[in-house]
């Protein structure tokens, strides 16, 4: 079986190389065959690659102990959803699914494209061809999963293998990884049609229509993925908090930002045709990033919690990328000419500047993020020295940033195209800037003296009630017309225009988020060392001891603290976070207790043991309105849902469009 | 491109607000990395700064002693004693032979006095580790194969 997945790879390497050879020389010298030769080579690569790694996981779910990567990502006793996911719980494997994730895009790509952009079409398919080539290159070459274990030349099947570390089965990390690489892959395909509208000379906007859902579900994806991510380290890790700067968890960061920005300018390119040049600098960014984030989970360029240990893979990915940028680069560079723009920035207090500004703002955020994550390598190369910054240099930058991303999302939307009228600004913010005025004097005088979180709230308040009045507007205008109720008139406003209002709930999302983020500035934390009997008191709280448990099972020795816990005397029921040490791999877990609330979270941590073995050592945190950063993730996504919804009433809006360009001389009558 | 200068205006005080965050506190905030090799070459200018080392937890060198925890870690050949008496308690990886980070200063009784410490994260995407001949993956080796 083996073979035959290695046979696999090494054939979809070959094929994959023929697809991009056949689609550039047929497109080139305009023979029809070869380019449709080389569209069904997609197909071909990713039966090959589907084929691979069904043999991949079969093993892993037969336990099959002969091959190395299972030996080490698999065990008998795991369960079967666990033992599935292990086929991304490693390096070999987890490029194998990036590969098989970019193989099924790619046909899907050619697919669905099989009639249409005739033009661009084998550009864009040998683009995703070459990539291909890339991970296959990785999967046949330098991490290949079908390594079977061998003594001195006599292949060895151990009885059971190393396992998943417990750490990490939970179901959101099972996941975790999935969501992200549908991500990182899915941005390949904008970039794709981006590089093959350059490489075409194609004046116009098609690949931004063409690629709108698929970029708007890539960032879907990319986005519950560094969720997923977050909630996991609240729920399993135990130090309380949900994010660390860590350079892994930056590195799912980066990208989202980019695509966040890109999904903003694109919509200027629609409306106005501005921004041609710099969308695609920004696709080719965001998809840059994304490979840069898959190296950066596999060691090499940055020391991080995931990844210490210098490794071989870390050049292949930092050639590729060298020589993806350099080629991008010289390609817009090369086509300037037909990204001009079609209109300028007229004022300040517009719709165009706003979302200049949001692009500025997130691409600097992005930027801060990569700076800090990159800074010890950059130290060592300006002064010898491996420096890191910590989760206080990144929040000194993020907390303002954030800010001001929160206060555009409340403004942008509201200006007009070009230039807003002072009346017009005076109709739409006067009201909730009122109330956020009076929320903030209100809050300030129940005691909250912290100011960025003053104006954090503030802002969510005018942003909430922003998009509030603009739905009731909207809704308001329909009842009055057609009779409906009130609520029947938003969906129906919703369905006229869902990437409107779609887009709006997903500025609600965030703005719940960012609620969620400033409770973060009012936490409270505490660690203690406890006898049976004690009370611990943090916050509102009292956290009764009422016993140590322990015990033991075939697979870990746990402990247990049963606490009795209360508020201001009420009491609240009981709590009882456990550690785990695991007999086989010795590692530990925490299974954290949670009280979740809207208000705050009640987190108790079971430490371990002291060092003589009498007392538990305890953590407990009072984390204020994390829950409503889980909610504004899931509202997040059900506005991103929305938004992939056909509206009902297609829009139509004038503007300028190029349709072709001329490099020659041309006589005008003036001239003669 | 008079309309351009209000732009221009506005982009220069985003950035350069952003700038002078970056710069301002950031002497706080450093940490230098260091491994025991250059820890042992730096001779005076140890003492001063924070650093955050790297190694291999040594095998049965992990003692809890008066509320501290004594460890010793490895790389290459050097080893360095490491005090950690923080309130925190150890990450669910830190055990023998795992891979870890010691953020804290280096005092002049050669000990390193450690304020955090950080143990290698369970995924394994990294090297693959050694696999014994005996066919039993090594489940205690300097890398963590688990």
């Amino acid at each position: 079986m083996e073979n035959l997945g290695s046979l696999a790879i090494l054939m979809a390497f070959c094929v994959a190389l023929y697809a991009t050879l056949a689609s550039v020389i047929g497109r080139v010298r305009r023979k029809p065959f070869l380019v449709e030769s080389g569209r069904r080579a997609v197909y071909a690569v990713w039966v090959l690659v589907t084929t691979a790694s069904v043999i991949l996981v079969h093993a892993l779910l037969t336990g099959d102990f002969r091959f190395a990567y299972v030996a080490e990502h698999s065990n008998n006793a795991l369960p079967v959803l666990y033992k599935f996911a292990a086929w991304w719980s490693g390096q070999e494997g987890s490029l194998l699914f990036w590969m098989w994730l970019l193989s099924s895009y790619a046909a899907v790509v050619a697919f669905t494209n099989r009639r249409r952009h005739r033009d661009m079409m084998p550009w864009v398919l040998a683009i995703l061809t070459t990539i291909e080539i890339f991970f296959l290159t990785l999967n046949n070459f330098v991490a290949n999963p079908f390594k079977l274990l061998a003594n001195e030349g006599l292949i060895v099947k151990v009885p059971d293998g190393s396992g998943l570390s417990p750490v990490l089965q939970y179901p959101a990390m099972a996941i975790h990884p999935p969501m992200l690489y549908l991500g990182y892959v899915g941005f390949a395909v904008p970039f794709a049609f981006a590089m093959g509208s350059l490489i075409t000379r194609q004046p116009g906007d098609s690949w931004i229509h063409t690629t709108r859902r698929w970029t708007l579900v890539t960032w879907l994806f990319q986005g519950t993925g560094v969720m997923l991510g977050a909630a996991w380290a609240y729920h399993v890790l135990g130090w309380g908090g949900y994010w660390g700067w860590d350079p892994v968890e930056n590195a799912s960061l980066l990208p989202w930002l980019s695509g966040t920005a890109f999904l903003h300018s694109v919509m200027m390119q629609e409306k106005k045709g501005m921004m041609k040049v710099w969308n695609m600098v920004l696709i080719a960014t965001t998809f840059f990033l994304c490979i840069l984030g898959t190296s950066m989970t596999r060691g090499g360029l940055v020391q991080s919690v995931h990844a210490f240990a210098q490794s071989e893979i870390g050049k292949y990915f930092v050639t590729f990328l060298a020589v993806g940028v350099a080629a991008t680069a010289y390609l817009i560079i090369d086509r300037l000419d037909y990204l001009k723009s079609e209109a300028q920035l007229e004022s300040v207090i517009s719709r165009e500047s706003s979302f200049l500004f949001n692009n500025l703002i997130l691409l600097a955020s992005c930027f801060a993020v990569l700076w800090g994550t990159l800074f010890p390598k950059i130290s060592e190369a300006i002064s010898g020295d491996q420096i890191s910054l910590d989760a206080d240099w990144y929040n000194r930058l993020m907390v303002p940033i954030g800010l001001f991303l929160l206060f555009l999302t409340g403004v942008g939307p509201l200006f007009a195209w070009r230039r807003t009228s002072i009346d017009r600004l005076r109709r739409n913010f006067q009201w909730p800037g009122i109330a956020s005025l009076v929320l903030v004097g209100a809050l300030f005088a129940a005691g909250i003296h912290k100011p960025y979180a003053l104006i954090s709230f503030g802002f969510c308040l005018f942003v909430a009630l922003t998009v509030i009045i603009e739905f009731y507007k909207g809704a308001n205008s329909i009842a009055g017309r057609t009779g409906m109720n009130l609520l029947r008139a938003t969906v129906e406003l919703t369905h006229r225009n869902t990437r409107r209002y779609g887009g709006y709930l997903v500025h609600m999302g965030v703005v719940l988020i960012f609620i969620g983020f400033t409770g973060h500035a009012f936490d409270q934390k505490d660690v203690k060392e406890m006898n049976q009997g004690d009370t611990m008191r943090i916050g509102h709280y009292a956290l009764q001891l009422a016993r140590i448990e322990q015990g033991e099972n075939a697979n870990y020795l746990w402990y247990r603290g049963v606490f009795a816990v209360s508020k201001d005397g009420q009491p609240l029921g009981t709590l009882q976070p456990e550690k785990r040490l695991f007999k086989a791999s010795k590692e530990s877990t925490s299974e954290v207790a949670i009280r979740m609330r809207p208000n705050e979270d009640l987190y108790v941590n079971f430490g371990g043991m002291s060092d003589d073995n009498q007392r538990a050592v305890i953590q407990a945190f009072v984390n204020p309105l994390v829950t409503w950063v889980w909610l504004g993730g899931l509202v997040l996504i059900g506005g991103t849902l929305i938004c992939l919804v056909p509206s009902k009433v297609k829009m139509q809006y004038a503007r300028t469009q190029v349709v072709g360009i001329s490099k020659q001389h041309v006589d005008l009558p003036a001239d003669r | 491109m008079q309309k351009y200068g209000k732009f221009a205006a506005l982009i220069v005080v985003v950035i350069g607000t952003l700038v002078w965050l970056a710069f301002a506190g950031s002497g706080d905030s450093k940490t230098y990395y260091k491994s025991i090799d250059e820890l042992s070459q730096m001779g005076d200018r140890a003492y001063g700064a924070r650093l955050r080392v790297g190694g291999d937890v040594a095998v049965g060198s992990i003692q809890h002693v008066g509320g501290k925890v004594l460890f010793t870690l490895k790389q290459d050949s050097r080893t360095l004693q490491v005090a950690y008496s923080g309130i925190d308690p150890l990450p669910d990886t830190f055990r023998d032979g795992a891979q870890a980070l010691a953020d804290g200063r280096m005092d002049r009784d050669g000990v390193f006095h450690a304020s955090k410490i950080s143990a290698k994260c369970a995924s394994k995407y990294e090297a693959k580790p050694n696999v014994q001949p005996s066919g039993q993956p090594d489940v205690h080796s300097g890398k963590p194969s688990v």
